[in-house]
């Protein structure tokens, strides 16, 4: 195994994790704060991408491109909440249909067609970012910085908006209902707006995205709910023994994300084919998501106790 | 103070698990009253109490507290008049968040939730003292997580965020139910110097008779969905166990159904 050259490869890996970790940090909020599985996010992540591509190839400024695709991505997450809270429907399905209404509406975002690429724009004239993974013109690593900034400002926007009184507020939602509407939260507002961030901070992801990869498609989203949980999964074993307040777990998340595409990378390099990438991701999410129960299930002290005087 | 006139509830209507629950209850509580309230197993105790709290609405009828009207506003609105405390310790408290985060909730109940700073280094203070005051050793845990308390520590909890922020009305369903006989005197001792030193206008629900007798100004007995015994002041001072199982049997022509508060 050529060492130098699977090095070579670890720049852009750091970076694609970067982006999917600050999308798994999106992730986090629903999964974790706000304890529900969103599956919005498929669809939102291509919609921060779509808004993003379309805005800037028709010579808007960048930096608007990407809020505006932050502020799509937080309507995403309102519509889903909106089903969610005013139609009774469980979040897991509100968000499959908010991800069905997205395949038209990304569709329709990005002139009817399924791809849209972005090669006549360039990388410090109109995007951000690079989607050059080459190590030899330092590229990558101005990316890498400005990746890294984003999450940074991401992980600390949110350590403050959780913070607050409201951001209490929409804590205890995801962790008891119950307390929550005793203590007079409107849990229906701190579930909505709890699912607006989320996708929020997942469009942005998004936005960042279709800079890395050049162009934005109406697929591009499949499986982004499976990669940002893997993110998670990694992260928390990362700090599962000390008891962390939310700020370091999402920055745990982050590192979740890059150490996945690590492995990917690694696993490509070795001579994985890529079209086993998807299987394997939902089978090690699959893994860990299901280990605290086998471990419960079968390993615990008081099982082997039935077992042993059985 | 609580004005609850001629509410009906029925559950599941029109199907045939059908359970009329309510059909024109009425009962006012004056300023400061301390009712317990006892009853047998499906008398509407903890019905009447999620009604008051607006956990699902009434069919028919009005509940007033300090009077306003209320019948029609949702659970967290009501919550700006009422605290609560219920029979599950889990319940009360967020038990993922720590202590002091869930005291800074509770201070904000009614209140417009902004974006100031939930946790300010200033009320860390108040914060213990109220916490010493129940003497049970948590005021230097306030970075501790709920989960991490027994069940009587989150009830003596659970009682301290009800009532930090003055409600207009305190409702314990069975808030001593699942701790064990010690703890249990424990939390009706917190319980009853709070409503005392607060002057709160309250109602307890409880399974044990004695308890019933013992606190508050005044108790009432249900069964089926009615008050069949409203006593209070001095009549209530000279009850015992045996003139409440009597006045049950009298009034429901039934032997007093609720193997808890026999045993105990």
């Amino acid at each position: 195994m050529d060492i130098m050259a699977w090095l070579g490869t670890l720049p852009g890996a750091a970076a694609q994790g970067l982006v999917w970790g600050l999308m798994a940090i999106g992730v986090y909020i629903t999964y974790r704060i706000l304890d529900v599985a969103d599956l919005t996010v498929d669809g939102s992540i291509a919609t921060g991408a779509a808004v993003c591509a379309v805005l800037v190839t028709n010579g808007v400024n960048i930096w608007i491109a990407m809020l505006c695709a932050l502020l799509a991505g937080a309507l995403t997450g309102t519509v889903t909440g909106l089903i969610h809270v005013f139609f009774g429907i469980p979040a897991i399905l509100s968000g499959i249909l908010t991800q069905l209404m997205l395949w038209s509406a990304n569709l329709i975002i990005l002139g009817g067609k399924a791809n849209l690429g972005l090669p006549r724009l360039k990388f410090g004239d109109k995007l951000l970012i690079s989607s050059d993974v080459a190590v030899s013109n330092g590229k990558i690593f101005i990316t890498l910085g400005i990746l890294a900034a984003f999450a940074a400002v991401v992980i600390l926007g949110l350590y403050l908006f959780l913070g607050t009184k409201f951001g209490a507020a929409v804590r205890a939602t995801g962790n008891n209902l119950n307390m929550s509407r005793a203590q007079g939260i409107n849990t229906n507002f701190t579930k909505i707006v709890g699912l607006a961030i989320s996708n929020g901070v997942v469009a942005l992801a998004g936005s960042l995205l279709v800079q890395q990869q050049g162009g934005a498609s109406v697929d591009m989203g499949r499986g982004a709910i499976v990669y940002g949980l893997a993110a998670i999964v990694i992260g928390e074993a990362l700090c599962a023994r000390f008891n962390t307040p939310y700020v370091v777990k999402q920055i745990c998340v982050l590192c979740g994300g890059i150490i996945y595409w690590f492995v990917y990378q690694t696993v490509i390099f070795l001579g994985l084919p890529t079209e086993y990438f998807k299987m394997l991701s939902a089978l090690v999410v699959a893994l860990f998501l299901g280990l605290p129960y086998v471990r419960k299930q079968y390993f615990s002290k008081a099982k082997k106790e039935v077992k042993k005087n059985a | 103070m609580l004005e609850i006139s001629n509410i009906s509830k029925t559950f599941n209507a029109g199907t045939a698990n059908e359970k009329v629950v309510f059909d024109g209850l009425s009962l006012t509580l004056n300023e400061g009253d301390f009712v317990t309230v006892i009853g047998g197993n499906g008398a509407g105790k903890s019905t009447m109490l999620n009604l008051v709290a607006g956990v699902y609405p009434v069919d028919g009828g009005h509940i007033k507290i300090d009077g306003h009207d209320v019948t029609k506003l949702p659970e967290h609105k009501r919550a700006k008049y009422i605290g609560r405390v219920f029979q599950d310790p889990r319940m009360g408290t967020a038990t993922d968040m720590w202590l002091e985060d869930n005291l800074a909730i509770a201070e904000c109940r009614g209140t417009r939730r902004g974006l100031g700073w939930s946790l300010k280094p200033s009320n860390r203070a108040r914060y213990r003292e109220m916490l010493r005051e129940l003497d049970l050793g948590l005021e230097n845990r306030l970075s501790t997580k709920m989960g991490q308390f027994s069940g009587g520590q989150r009830q003596a909890v659970t009682l301290l965020m009800a009532t930090m922020r003055k409600p207009h009305l305190l409702l314990l369903d069975e808030h001593t139910a699942a701790l064990d006989p010690k703890t249990a005197a424990k939390v009706l001792e917190i319980t009853d110097r709070i409503v005392t030193e607060n002057k709160l206008t309250t109602l307890m629900v409880t399974h044990n008779m004695k308890d019933a007798i013992t606190h508050g100004n005044r108790l009432i007995m249900m069964n089926a969905g009615k008050i069949i015994l409203d006593i209070s002041g001095e009549e209530k001072k000279n009850l015992t166990v045996e003139m409440l199982l009597d006045a049950f049997s009298k009034a429901s022509g039934a032997e007093f159904a609720n193997d808890r508060a026999l045993l105990s």
